[in-house]
């Protein structure tokens, strides 16, 4: 490491609010970049389950309909 | 190799590539980033004259490099989806338009930012940074035309179109610090001849290139997955892949 201190790694001889706060607002914008989609992903891939087990149950129950009117 | 953009063209087997390239990426670029992030932080030496300000040359530079090439993939998609009418060169021309945004916004504030100390003002109208912004505009334009029209099939052509003639721009954002007496120090690193850099600060340099271009397609990769899902929800094959 470069650096003596934690408190010379925060400070960089006066530079450390621009440098941390370059690397802060980099890291918020990867974030953002990686779970937007992930959690849009992860509710449309569950509509689409929600959907799924909607029509499973509806399949049965026209089924039942049709074994009783027979 | 017309076989693979015939296969890239294919939602479905996109779809399954998208998964298997997202499961690998996604922990081997957040390890890059992390690795990349503390040795250029912590390990590497400061800049003798710039000291420990250039500390952010480690993200400034790979977001600028990514941003700009991003934008060439962007105009490749346009044209295929302009050319050959391929679906998925569409959605790929969507999903890079806002991760390219992001990165170019990166590259411009984390300049700012290193401006500040070192030139002594957070902006300057300089060739390569006005360059630079009006690439932020192409982006913005791209993601403002493809939600404008009704009609999918415009919105595709017009970003395309629009898409086609930024790439004017680039060469013009690279050659900028070297046709106009400009603030911004010239490039480091060179493909020939030696690099004006030291190997101390060019390793991690490196590595967070490569870290943001896997950042840049994990995130389009996630992106265009998730547009898939929307598109083909009622599709059968989606349905059976998700089962």
């Amino acid at each position: 490491m470069y650096f003596q201190t934690w408190s010379a790694v925060w400070q960089m001889d006066g530079h450390g609010p621009y440098v941390w706060g370059a690397y802060s607002l980099t890291l918020l914008v990867i974030i953002i970049l990686i779970a937007v989609p992930l959690v849009r992903t992860r509710d449309l891939t569950r509509a689409i389950h929600n959907d799924e087990r909607r029509r499973a149950v509806a399949a049965e129950a026209s089924g039942k309909n049709h074994a009783s009117k027979t | 190799m017309w076989s693979i953009v015939h296969k890239m063209g294919s939602p479905p087997w996109f779809y399954r590539f998208a998964n298997v390239a997202i499961a690998w990426l996604l922990p081997i670029v957040l390890m890059a980033l992390v690795v990349g992030s503390i040795w250029g932080l912590l390990i590497a030496p400061p800049d003798y004259r710039q000291g420990n300000s250039y500390r952010i040359i480690f993200i400034h530079v790979p977001a600028a490099v990514v941003a700009l090439a991003g934008y060439y993939v962007m105009a490749t998609a346009g044209l295929m989806s302009l050319v050959w009418k391929i679906k998925m060169a569409d959605t790929a021309m969507r999903a890079l338009a806002p991760v390219g945004a992001a990165l170019t916004f990166v590259a411009l504030v984390t300049g700012s930012i290193w401006g500040k100390p070192t030139w002594g003002a957070w902006w300057v109208w300089d060739a390569r940074i006005t360059s630079m912004l009006i690439l932020f505009f192409l982006y913005l334009g791209v993601m403002a035309l493809s939600e404008a029209f009704d009609n999918k099939v415009a919105a595709a052509k017009a970003c395309a179109v629009l898409s086609l003639v930024g790439t004017v721009n680039i060469p013009i954002i690279y050659k900028s610090v070297d046709w106009w007496y400009s603030l911004h120090q010239p490039a480091s690193i060179k493909f020939t001849g030696e690099s004006a850099i030291d190997a101390s600060m060019l390793y991690p340099l490196l590595l967070m290139i490569v870290a943001f271009y896997g950042l840049f397609a994990l995130t389009v990769l996630l992106r265009m997955r998730a547009e898939l899902l929307i598109t083909y929800s009622q599709s059968a094959w989606l349905r059976s892949e998700l089962s």
